[in-house]
């Protein structure tokens, strides 16, 4: 690969090239100082760039390049479900009556998106054992917040207002007590046991009076299923708290059990991660939340209802938390992930999870002896290996993650969760065949060898990509965050 | 069955099984208990072939009325513009939109680069010194906006104008409920922030004034007599600006705004039913370190080659958690290169000629609709829209519209009491002088008969 920069697109500007097309002007002109007065009247241009259509698509082909994605290659970043993004959803989500609608017309006016919308609340209502959902979050952080502004509202309509903390695993991924903050609570951590499952003695002993609730995944971020779940749903509920499924994980799990049975009173999806979004480079993302019977009234609003006249949205919700986001929710990722729900059907959704977990555990126990495995039972769609062993050898899991990029993968995730020392995290998916699982399994075992034999290689790594290993801190320290044309002195 | 995405055969299951020690599948699942095991399979609809599935949803999509097919005057912070057709190819290009957050910079400087460009778009659109990555939506980065102010300034109490958005009100007044700070309304006066009323409300407690720019009318506040107010207060600035309207206008940022956000969507993204979309925040270098959500920096690897990292993560929940300044995580990043491809396209003068186009537009429909004897709600500086005193019902002119191929403005009563019977009226360059005379032509006739048949 060649690794000469690629310019930014304000470094390919020459004045004069423009690479739009807008129709002439039909109406008669007018002059914008006398119609704004002076002040309001943009004296500089904003410094946009001046390039053709071609610079264009030249520029951004190129940046394509520098980039890797799903389609590109393996992609086994844990916690996040990369599987294969349909290419059916981008059609779909691209034809006009879904693209090209407002969310103010008229109802009568949009009554087949209103209609996607209700059937994929019914889908996931389904999926998840909930009584009712809510598509209106923008993604999964997004989806915590709005539930637990929902179980907030719950204790203090029952005029609880002593519930001041969430409690959440010490392997909860970071959105769960950052969402907790911004919905006015305060964290307590759950400590895990030996088997890498939440500690049922020291559950007791942080429940009270004042919890709120328990966010769980489940499984839980090491890939492991919570089988303590209904005793623990009973330790939450007998004192009053209410128990919070956090989505991510859902892949491992369709058809095997869902959050509704094994007593989580809301549960919040990401539809770009199980159902296919796509991830989008960073988002945009999807949230749905769902609740049980006692939740309903505290639902963002408006509700989508259906009546004889057909659907319709309902504002009439005083008990509502009130708007989580303007209009209904990312509506083009949700009608992607129903294409992708109506593509794979009830038997589709149940292989999906048999080979999420038969793929990861497939590659758990290939892997298993040339790792440090902490916890040695089945996995779910994920597991979770330590790279201690290697670091005795002076090489860390960052090392080895890097020296992966020479073999053209991504990575997994790393240092997380933060109670496995020099953790990687491991998520295959469904979509990958054991092709590719063993080839990237035998990757990793040559980079195990290469720790013990040739470490450099591994510190030094990657030496394959455009740009070596970048220097973060001066990044950090000295911010840069936007380009400065240069002045003439320069 | 065999399903085009699983490809697993079963000659591969056998063997993986045999590599893994256990006999079935279902033995990987042993560790759920009994008790909530779900049996059998869900009560969804069955699965459908790729063509039968496309076939379905089409004749769905059949059922709304696009702008496409339709003239659209209907705005309140979602429009219809010119959307240069190369921005679809852009993010088609799977490399962006199969891949996820760019934590690994030697693989992802193809969209750390992009970001960073759109940062630089934002700030200079706006007149900030820096943007971040994307957030949700305008309505959730205005809520955030609120948050930092109330969070930097240590004080309680968000001053919004009237003339905000009501859904990003409504998100504002959610948000702060959490946190526990009260949100007062700065009433308005002929469709602009009341600037008297205003003095009179700041206070010591006020962590912020928020205002929109061109507002949810269309009226263009004046920043310049209201920034001194807020910051006599101690208060910090924040405005919400359409993107687009700034090609023309002076922006925030020349104003003193301390935060500026907003939507993107006016460049290059669809308006599908309202999201995804695409929320921007921009600030001042003195809250570069409170920002929430991703920021991307330059910097350079052990040969002095220019790259691009995610930075200042120590304020992002991964590493902070509930110390971290947001909770998000997942952005918009595919739509904030949406936006990007098309500021890119429109470049330097693009960028004017298209917002000079929206001003001058809804000019002439102004005019046109006084011609017809129409009372104009406000008369002050407009960008691309205006509220229109229509007397009769908007809904029923609504509908009359759709008729002739229109979908007609926001019936502005269902937010504002004293407005009933006002139409708030979009005219982007996207319509032509001829359909802005039908219009016209249209709602007038509706009124005269509606007049005639009360008469």
């Amino acid at each position: 690969m060649h690794k000469d920069n690629q310019p930014l697109i304000f470094e390919m500007t020459k004045q004069g090239r423009v690479g739009y097309s807008l129709p002439e002007l039909d109406v008669p002109e007018v002059d914008l100082t006398e119609l704004l007065g002076q002040d309001l009247v943009r004296e500089e241009f904003a410094e946009l760039p001046e390039v053709s259509e071609l610079d264009i698509m030249r520029h951004y082909t190129a940046l394509s390049k520098r980039n890797h994605g799903v389609d590109s290659g393996f992609y086994p970043l844990g916690s996040c479900t990369m599987k294969y993004n349909p290419k059916i959803n981008e059609s779909v989500a691209r034809y006009s009556g879904f693209a090209n609608i407002h969310p103010l017309q008229e109802e009568s006016t949009v009554q087949g998106a209103m209609e996607l919308m209700y059937d994929l609340q019914e889908h996931l209502k389904e999926i998840t054992g909930m009584d009712e959902v809510t598509l209106q979050p923008a993604a999964g952080a997004h989806g915590e917040w709005t539930g637990l502004m929902m179980i907030r509202a719950f204790h203090e309509a029952n005029g609880d207002f002593k519930r001041t903390k969430v409690i959440v695993p010490d392997s909860a991924h970071g959105t769960n007590p950052a969402s907790a903050t911004v919905a006015g609570f305060e964290t307590v951590t759950v400590k895990s046991n030996e088997h890498g499952l939440v500690d049922l003695e020291d559950l007791k002993r942080v429940v009270g009076d004042d919890t709120a609730a328990l966010m769980l995944t489940n499984p839980n971020t090491l890939g492991l299923f919570e089988e303590d779940i209904l005793e623990m749903a009973s330790i939450i509920h007998k004192v009053g708290g209410k128990l919070y499924y956090d989505g991510a994980n859902l892949n491992a799990v369709m058809s095997k059990a869902r959050p509704g049975d094994m007593g989580f009173d809301v549960v919040h999806l990401n539809l770009h991660k199980t159902f296919t979004g796509p991830h989008g480079g960073g988002g945009p993302g999807s949230g749905p939340v769902g609740v049980q019977a006692d939740l309903i009234p505290y639902l963002p609003k408006p509700i989508l209802i259906k009546t004889d006249e057909g659907f319709t949205f309902d504002y009439n919700r005083p008990e509502s938390i009130g708007r989580v986001k303007p209009f209904y929710g990312n509506f083009g990722i949700n009608v992607r992930a129903y294409t992708y729900i109506r593509t794979m059907g009830p038997d589709g959704l149940k292989k999906v999870t048999e080979y999420a977990v038969l793929n990861a555990n497939y590659m758990m126990r290939r892997l298993a002896p040339h790792f440090d495995l902490p916890y040695d039972r089945h996995c779910k769609h994920e597991f979770v290996l330590s790279g201690r062993r290697q670091k005795k050898l002076g090489v860390r899991t960052l090392d080895m993650a890097k020296r992966l990029l020479d073999f053209g993968y991504h990575p997994p995730t790393i240092y997380f969760p933060l109670n496995v020392e020099e953790g990687m995290m491991i998520e295959p998916t469904e979509t990958e065949s054991k092709e590719t699982l063993d080839d990237f399994i035998d990757a990793m075992i040559q980079i195990a060898r290469e720790v013990e034999e040739n470490p450099e290689i591994v510190q030094n790594a990657p030496h394959t990509t455009v740009i070596n290993r970048l220097d973060e801190t001066k990044a950090a320290r000295k911010p840069v965050l936007r380009y400065q044309k240069p002045t003439d002195s320069e | 069955m065999k399903h085009r995405y699983l490809p697993m055969t079963s000659q591969d299951e056998k063997d993986m099984l045999e590599t893994i020690g256990v006999q079935s599948i279902d033995e990987l699942f042993s560790d759920i208990p009994e008790k909530v095991r779900f049996k059998g399979e869900y009560n969804i609809k069955p699965a459908k072939s790729e063509s039968a599935l496309t076939k379905e949803l089409a004749q769905l999509a059949g059922k709304n009325a696009d702008s496409v097919r339709y003239a659209s005057f209907l705005g309140a912070g979602v429009y219809d513009h010119y959307k240069p057709i190369v921005v679809d190819h852009v993010i088609s290009r799977s490399e962006f939109y199969t891949a996820y957050t760019p934590y690994q910079p030697e693989i992802s400087q193809g969209e750390l680069q992009a970001i960073f460009e759109f940062q630089t778009m934002i700030a200079e659109l706006t007149g900030m010194d820096i943007a971040n990555s994307s957030m949700y939506d305008g309505g959730t980065a205005l809520a955030e906006a609120g948050m930092l102010a109330a969070g930097q300034t240590r004080r309680k109490k968000i001053l919004v104008s009237g003339a905000v958005h009501p859904e990003s009100r409504d998100v504002v007044r959610t948000y702060a409920l959490g946190q526990s700070i009260e949100v007062v309304e700065v009433p308005l006066k002929d469709g602009r922030t009341d600037i008297d009323a205003l003095k009179e409300m700041v206070d010591e407690n006020t962590a912020t004034v928020m205002v929109q720019y061109p507002n949810f009318f269309g009226q263009v506040e004046n920043l310049k007599e209201l920034e001194p107010i807020v910051h006599g207060a101690g208060a910090l600035f924040t405005v919400s600006s359409n993107p687009l309207a700034l090609g023309a206008l002076t922006p925030p940022g020349k104003f003193g705004a301390d935060i500026t956000v907003g939507d993107a969507q006016p460049f290059g993204i669809p308006e599908a039913f309202g999201g995804p979309h695409c929320g921007y925040f921009a600030v001042t270098q003195k809250l570069m370190r409170k920002v929430p959500g991703r920021l991307v920096g330059e910097t350079t690897d052990d040969e002095g080659r220019r790259g691009f990292v995610l930075t200042l993560q120590a304020r992002e929940q991964h590493i902070r958690r509930d110390k971290a300044t947001s909770n998000i995580c997942s952005n918009q990043a595919l739509n904030a290169l949406a936006a990007s491809v098309a500021m890119t396209a429109l470049g330097k003068e693009g960028a004017k000629e298209i917002a000079v186009q929206n001003i001058t537009k809804t000019h002439y429909m102004k005019q046109q609709l006084k011609k017809s004897g129409f009372e104009i709600a406000f008369d002050g500086a407009h960008f691309n829209e205006i509220a229109v005193k229509i007397g009769s019902s908007v809904k029923e002119l609504n509908a009359a519209l759709f008729e002739k191929g229109m979908i007609g403005g926001y019936d502005l009563g269902l937010s504002y009491d004293e407005l009933q019977g006002h139409m708030l009226i979009a005219v982007t360059e996207q319509r032509s002088k001829e359909e802005i005379d039908a219009f016209v032509q249209e709602i007038d006739a509706f009124v005269r008969e509606t007049e005639a048949s009360h008469a």
